[in-house]
């Protein structure tokens, strides 16, 4: 599994009812029903993912989570998991409201735009960066709604939600150095999220 | 596609009798009940392979291979045999005729033996949890106790779905495909212009007809209720391309009231073509067990049995079906979420309306062998 993930899963917790929007392959879900005796639930487009979480017994809806989102019943869950996908959301700020909607506590990491390997690349070549993170062109790239830690933070106090804990990663998806917090919107590859209330 | 499972005889089985009567949920007895019922592949030691197809309105036992002299294979010949979803090299496939049919299984048109004469209308009402009991009695016959799998379209997947919801521990999965928890209105008003077709044709007799030989059956009622379910079985779509407005035999319309279109043409074969083989009581007696079918009206109970068992539901639709459309689905998937039910949904895409669950659609095929072969290998361990 993604060492991020390992972070995420962390976060989740045990023995919660738990739902992973655009959850991949299923991997995380798999560990959290399998290690962690969630109840859980996968949403997921992708014909090739969706097979993947059939293969590994994990219970997914085969959907764009924009749409199966709206239709979760409220409160449904106790966890909701938006990993590494906020910003290739259509409406990232309606994501997060619904996401408040079905589960009172949501785990949402991110790639951090202003991480500054990024703002040298551009910097440097005047060419929107492409990195081991953020991998793709500027036409073909899924994350149509990128954002640095900052907009992100502004963003959710915006939403009257509360950042209940913060864990910096690294390159490889760890958590970052200590140092990293000095500067973590230039420092942290990305970060992943508790937002409560 | 690799080679089928070649030449399948239809057995039968007696599985209730005066000793060991079936007492139906509407309180009624039957003390005679045989099943007429398929086998492919083989039953493993541990006899933890079986699947169990339940089949829909106008289906049989008869799901796969070729039956001696036969040209067409049965009804679900694409995903059952070697290598298919329904891997017979892997799997202990049963499929049986639904308590009150008229393929084999006793039915309307079954002798009652308090009279010697066929039940006509006196045959009890049926609800799904019979038919389930009547299969579970012939797995009870074969051995079998816990089926890797129950699978359906339609009313074959709310009989998988009631199966798994009142005997907890008994089915590993249940594959609910193109199905309803719990029918629109439409719906059961479609059903209702089809009995009344059936129920007004002058040779319905009460439902009495059978001493009156094969040409005193109410067949022109039970063409018109085939017709009209045909229509709702496919898709506006499927028939824009099956049919678009060409005329049959004929570049030009002959402009009468006689069958001119090729849709109607196809309309009155498959009214035709089903008198020969269906019976117009089971037709009743079917569209009445899908019409009151409501398995999550009694939400505790929905909730305890979900606890009890341990089912794991793959729940799929198609986007072309709008007898069953996708909401239906939902609702089911819904529904066993929120008893806790670990729950698999999909909307497949595919044009032919509510027939899709019978058509070899890629990715239809590719998640319901994917589901089985993961229930395959959790057993396993």
């Amino acid at each position: 599994m993604r060492a991020d993930l390992d972070v995420v899963a962390a976060l989740v917790g045990r023995d919660v009812r738990v739902v992973d929007l655009g959850c991949g392959d299923g991997a995380l879900l798999k560990q959290l029903i399998a290690r962690q005796g969630c109840e859980g639930l996968g949403v997921e487009r992708d014909d090739e993912r969706f097979h993947a979480c059939v293969a590994r017994g994990v219970p997914v809806t085969h959907g764009d989570l924009e749409l199966e989102l709206p239709r979760l019943e409220t409160g449904a869950f106790d966890c909701a998991v938006l990993s590494l996908t906020l910003q290739a959301t259509r409406r990232p700020v309606e994501v997060l409201r619904q996401m408040r909607r079905v589960a009172p506590r949501r785990v949402v990491s991110l790639p951090n735009f202003a991480h500054w390997r990024i703002r040298l690349d551009l910097a440097r070549t005047g060419r929107m960066p492409v990195s081991a993170a953020l991998p793709y062109q500027w036409h073909e790239t899924p994350n149509i709604h990128l954002c640095t830690l900052r907009d992100f933070e502004a963003t959710v106090a915006e939403t009257g939600m509360r950042i209940a804990r913060r864990v910096l990663l690294d390159a490889g998806g760890r958590p970052a150095a200590r140092a990293t917090r000095l500067a973590a919107n230039a420092l942290a590859v990305r970060a992943v999220y508790v937002l409560e209330s | 596609m690799p080679d089928g499972i070649g030449k399948v005889e239809t057995q039968r089985a007696v599985v209730f009798s005066d000793d060991r009567p079936l007492v139906l949920e509407s309180g009624a007895r039957l003390t005679h009940v045989e099943v007429a019922y398929e086998t492919y592949g083989e039953l493993n030691a541990e006899r933890s392979n079986a699947i169990f197809i339940c089949h829909a309105l106008s289906g049989d036992a008869h799901a796969a291979g070729f039956h001696d002299g036969d040209r067409r294979p049965g009804w679900w010949d694409n995903i059952v045999g070697p290598g298919r979803p329904l891997d017979t090299d892997r799997f202990f496939v049963v499929c049986a005729n639904v308590l009150g049919g008229c393929r084999g299984t006793t039915g309307p048109g079954s002798l009652d033996p308090a009279t010697g004469r066929p039940y006509g209308l006196r045959f009890p009402l049926l609800a799904v949890r019979d038919l389930v009991a009547t299969h579970r009695a012939l797995l009870a016959s074969l051995g079998i106790e816990r089926l890797l799998a129950a699978i359906g379209g339609s009313l074959g997947g709310m009989q998988a779905l009631q199966w798994s919801l009142d005997h907890p521990g008994e089915v590993g999965g249940a594959l609910v495909v193109a199905s309803s928890a719990r029918l629109s209105a439409q719906n059961i008003a479609f059903s209702a212009v089809a009995r009344e077709a059936i129920m007004r044709d002058p040779d319905f007799a009460g439902g009495d007809y059978y001493a009156a030989g094969p040409t005193g059956r109410p067949d022109r009622g039970l063409a018109l209720a085939r017709m009209i379910g045909h229509i709702t079985y496919l898709s506006e779509e499927s028939m824009r391309q099956k049919f678009g407005r060409r005329i049959q035999d004929a570049v030009e319309p002959r402009y009468g009231f006689d069958v001119d279109f090729e849709v109607e043409s196809y309309l009155a074969h498959q009214g035709q073509s089903f008198v020969e083989r269906f019976d117009a009581n089971t037709y009743l007696y079917m569209t009445r067990v899908m019409d009151y079918f409501d398995p999550f009206a009694d939400a505790a109970y929905l909730g305890r049995q979900v606890a009890a068992g341990d089912t794991s539901y793959l729940v799929l639709s198609f986007d072309s079906d709008w007898r069953f459309s996708t909401e239906h689905a939902r609702e089911i998937a819904d529904g066993l979420r929120g008893a806790g039910a670990p729950v698999t949904f999909r909307e497949l895409s595919a044009p032919h309306g509510h027939d899709s669950f019978l058509f070899p659609v890629p990715e239809y095929h590719r998640t319901v062998a994917g589901f089985l072969d993961r229930l395959e290998a959790a057993r396993a361990r």
